[in-house]
């Protein structure tokens, strides 16, 4: 373990450690914009340069590795000095458009020009002009504002696994560009927008929309997948202005994906700010009591194994723990929280989550993949699949339809029945297998959750040091329904069951809590209560609509794929008369007189945690007990196939985004909705 | 100059048999995995059969290397010595560096200019001849130094290019290397050193001697700058 001085404090880090990550350790920081700790060195931007002693020049301290005895000064005189030769060269070219820059109050190159730029310019000549280029949908290009910093080729290339970015020509004719200026298509291309230390890439649905220093900052929890990212929700006033990723080690580490990061402006739109009640055929604006009222008068009298409610894919633990209470007090046991109706078993936690945990993909070796589409269904974790790709020896085997994963996979075959009797791959000590949704929301599903189990037990995956057993799940609400117990009670109805015996008249009442991914001709003459933040296929079919909060607009705890209790915190309040769902349901429980034991949300979670023990853990893993789950039967041979055909539309939000659609129209239709425009930084 | 590809491509691109063949015994000298190292000499072989790199050259050998097609741009239009357009039969590169220009490169340039009617980096309308400027050739023994596609026109003059394009045109090719009549770079006219015959033994030479006599002239101009000036 070498052991150095820097700036006169003595530290010892480890062998291969650069000058940068050792002067971290010792507590100074050195200005950078190539570096990035989660990307390839590139050392080209020469901002990092450090004096060391006894070497004649200044030393790139990213791309310098420590040695024992070294004494390196990050602020000294000559230091300071060479970096501003260098802040001065990429200011020779860099335009001096910081007031018109969305990069404006959040940019690292104004930041240390602050620290490092002279004030004056002593270049003469004119500056370069570069042609922007087209990157898609999501990424606006000021091309002219590019220090060549390569993070976003790196990133592409190493990161996303989409090799798309590059940089063309050489020295000052230098370009980044992608090939033949197609759209980056990456599930986590918004990503480069973050990376991007100058305003070169920027965020085009996000374009001149508002200041960094006007926004509101809310840590909070993203819903539109089911792993959990952490985000902070930037509002300002009632409107949520962007998601930005926060860093979490065990979760996202540092990235977020598309959809969750770029859906926000479906806040917007058709949303649900009052109450709705069906009169005479049609949808009628009414007041809470009215629509309370009508709801009263037609549950009263009917009973509780009439009635059913179905919770949807974005709905809080909260939320669906009150349902369940004023269900029960209804008599009705007809609940469900699997719209798909995945065959997963509530009884059973490692049965339904991600076991080995998303940071522990690091740790595994080999990876069976049934019936899932990671990419797709859970960018931020298939970065991850990627990551440990590239430590080397991991195989990765697929069974189901699933196309490019960005690594190498090895196509097993596409039907279920091919599970039984897989073996790891030799040597494997640490395997890993991926259940997805495709897999178990089928009416195989329990025997195909059977067959995998039975050949994770075979192959040695489950012991006390490792589980790797995995659940994928798509829906953000699914774990935490599965946690409380959302699910049918002995010999009640599931999902399909009560739309099966709503078609037949069986079932007279139908709650829907944000449930808008089921067939909703299947109602048929069901009285339809949709609760929900959203005008979207349940809200169509509704005869009274309660409208709830989006996922920005509460205090809410979800939990994720992998079991891990994270709380989701109100960035702006919902619109119009909206409130947050536990609270509707609380108040139409006391207009139904079956008051729920509970008036605050404290008291509410006190409740919950009491019954669910599971829910007085947040942020960590709490590790699940193995016990038998699944039930054998005969496997169909139709193909694996991932429920999510279009990444970009998947929830009532995205649905209702125009920058989903614009990616839809452009990476699921092929139709390239922004041309190629070949403009400098002075057009308009 | 921008190096981008250029606004007008060709549908397709194959390798001829023969480059095939080339292509595939280039692809072989490296380890596997390493393939995408061949991506030079490929892009070169490419260039020799078009004439000039073009896009669907690009992507044929980008996918016969496995490798992204942004990687092979990026090497393509990194190195100056791929050609973007096309070109004339005939690239005149008249070598402008140091030793050159001292040597008289720009007489040669402008002798191109008046000839062809073109200016740098312009192709003849007839397509026969295209005029580039390039770095250092590195045969600045020769200086100046004209290169005509893979030949080296050396010793060139104002004059002298004027009849090196008129071969060009005329369909004798001159005969490549220094024009004034040396052998690559010994000197015009006899030699005159290492005039010794190089397969006779060197005379022995006597050091002592050699050394006695440093030493007296040495001691001479000592005393020389001691003496007293009158």
């Amino acid at each position: 373990m070498p052991k150095l001085t820097i700036d006169g404090v003595q530290v010892e880090v480890a062998p291969n450690t650069t000058i940068l990550q050792a002067a971290e350790v010792a507590g100074s920081e050195i200005p950078r914009f190539c570096y990035h700790d989660r990307l390839s060195i590139a050392g080209n931007c020469r901002m990092c340069l450090v004096e060391v002693e006894k070497s004649p020049k200044p030393v790139a301290s990213c791309a310098m590795p420590v040695a024992e005895g070294m004494v390196v000064h990050t602020k000294s005189p000559r230091a300071n000095k060479a970096r501003a030769g260098v802040m001065e060269f990429l200011l020779i070219n860099h335009p001096l458009d910081c007031p018109i820059c969305d990069q404006g109050g959040e940019c690292d190159l104004q930041d240390q020009a602050m620290a490092y730029g002279f004030d004056r310019g002593r270049f003469d000549e004119n500056k370069r002009s570069v042609p922007d280029k087209n990157m898609g949908p999501l990424i606006e290009t000021s091309m002219n504002r590019c220090i060549h910093c390569t993070r976003c080729v790196r990133f592409a290339t190493e990161i996303a696994g989409v090799p798309e970015l590059g940089a063309t020509g050489r020295g000052e004719d230098m370009e980044i560009t992608t090939y033949l200026e197609k759209s980056v298509a990456s599930e986590l291309s918004g990503n480069v927008v973050d990376l991007c230390p100058v305003g070169a890439l920027t965020s085009k649905p996000y374009a001149f929309n508002a200041r960094p220093w006007e926004l509101r900052k809310t840590e909070s929890i993203d819903v539109l997948d089911a792993v959990g990212t952490n985000v902070r929700v930037d509002s300002r006033g009632r409107e949520v202005m962007r998601v930005l990723p926060r860093i979490n080690e065990d979760i996202n580490e540092e990235w977020l994906a598309d959809k969750s990061r770029h859906a926000c402006d479906g806040l917007r739109y058709q949303r649900v700010d009052r109450p709705y009640v069906r009169i005479a055929g049609k949808l009628q604006p009414a007041t809470w009591q009215e629509a309370f009222d009508a709801i009263a008068g037609r549950i009263g009298g009917v009973s509780g194994d009439k009635i059913a409610a179905i919770a949807g894919d974005l709905v809080d633990v909260e939320a669906m723990y009150a349902l369940k209470g004023l269900m029960a007090s209804l008599g009705s046991r007809n609940i469900d929280c699997r719209q798909d109706g995945a065959a997963l078993d509530a009884s059973v936690r490692a049965s339904y989550i991600f076991n080995s945990t998303i940071a522990g993909i690091e740790q595994a070796d080999s990876l069976l993949i049934i019936g899932a589409n990671p990419r797709t269904e859970a960018p931020i974790l298939n970065a991850r699949i990627r990551k440990r790709f590239l430590k080397g020896g991991f195989k990765v085997g697929v069974i189901g339809e699933v196309g490019d994963l960005s690594y190498p996979t090895m196509q097993i075959g596409t039907t279920a029945d091919l599970i039984a009797g897989r073996k790891s791959p030799e040597g494997s000590k640490n395997g890993m297998i991926i259940v997805g949704m495709g897999a178990l929301a089928r009416p195989d599903g329990a025997a195909i959750l059977a067959a995998a189990r039975k050949t994770a037990e075979e192959n040695g995956l489950i012991r006390d040091d490792w589980n790797g057993f995995n659940v994928l799940h798509t829906a953000a609400g699914r774990v935490g329904g599965l946690d409380v117990g959302f699910v049918p009670g002995p010999g009640a109805r599931d999902v399909n069951a009560i739309l099966d015996s709503a078609t037949k008249g069986e079932i007279e009442v139908v709650y829907l809590l944000g449930a808008d991914e089921i067939d909703t001709a299947k109602l048929g003459k069901a009285f339809v209560i949709y609760q929900g933040h959203h005008g979207d296929r349940g809200a169509h079919r509704a005869d009274v609509i309660l409208p709830g909060a989006a996922y920005t607009e509460k205090d809410a705890t979800y939990v994720n794929t992998e079991g891990r209790v994270q709380r989701a915190n109100r960035a702006v309040f919902p619109p119009g008369e909206a409130r947050e769902d536990w609270t509707i349901i609380r108040a139409l429980s006391a207009v139904l007189g079956k008051t729920l034991p509970y008036d605050s949300l404290s008291q509410l979670r006190a409740a919950l945690m009491g019954e669910h023990p599971v829910f007085t853990t947040l942020d960590a893993i709490q590790k699940a007990e193995w016990k038998p789950f699944g039930k054998e039967g005969s496997i169909s041979a139709t193909p694996l196939k991932s429920p999510i055909a279009n990444y970009y539309m998947t929830d009532p939000i995205s649905r209702n985004s125009r920058t989903m659609a614009q990616c839809t129209e452009e990476f699921v239709h092929g139709r390239p909705s922004s041309p190629s425009v070949q403009k400098t930084g002075t057009h308009g | 100059m921008k190096r981008a590809l250029h606004e007008h491509q060709p549908a397709s691109f194959a390798f001829n048999a023969d480059m095939q063949a080339r292509a595939e015994r280039i692809i072989a000298k490296y380890p596997a995995g390493r393939q995408r190292s061949a991506v030079i000499p490929l892009l070169d072989l490419a260039q020799r059969q078009e004439g000039w790199v073009t896009k669907p050259a690009i992507e044929v050998i980008a996918q016969m290397l496995s490798m992204p097609s942004i990687r092979v741009l990026e090497v393509a239009t990194f190195y100056t010595m791929f050609n973007l357009a096309p070109l004339g039969k005939h690239n005149i590169q008249v070598c402008t560096s140091l030793s050159c220009m001292l040597r008289g490169s720009d007489d040669v340039v402008r002798a191109c200019k008046d000839r062809l009617g073109i200016g740098m980096g312009g192709t003849t309308p007839d397509g026969q001849f295209s005029l580039h400027e390039v770095e250092c050739a590195g045969a600045c023994v020769n200086a100046p130094v004209v290169a005509v596609n893979d030949d080296y026109y050396e010793d060139v003059d104002g004059a002298g290019i004027w009849k090196i394009i008129e071969g060009f045109k005329t369909g004798n090719k001159p005969k490549p290397g220094p024009i004034n009549g040396r052998d690559a770079s010994a000197p015009i006219g006899p030699a005159l050193t290492l005039t010794e015959d190089p397969t006779k033994p060197i005379p022995k030479q006597d050091f002592a001697a050699a050394k006695a006599a440093f030493e007296k002239a040495k001691a001479e101009a000592a005393a020389k700058a001691a003496a007293p000036k009158n």
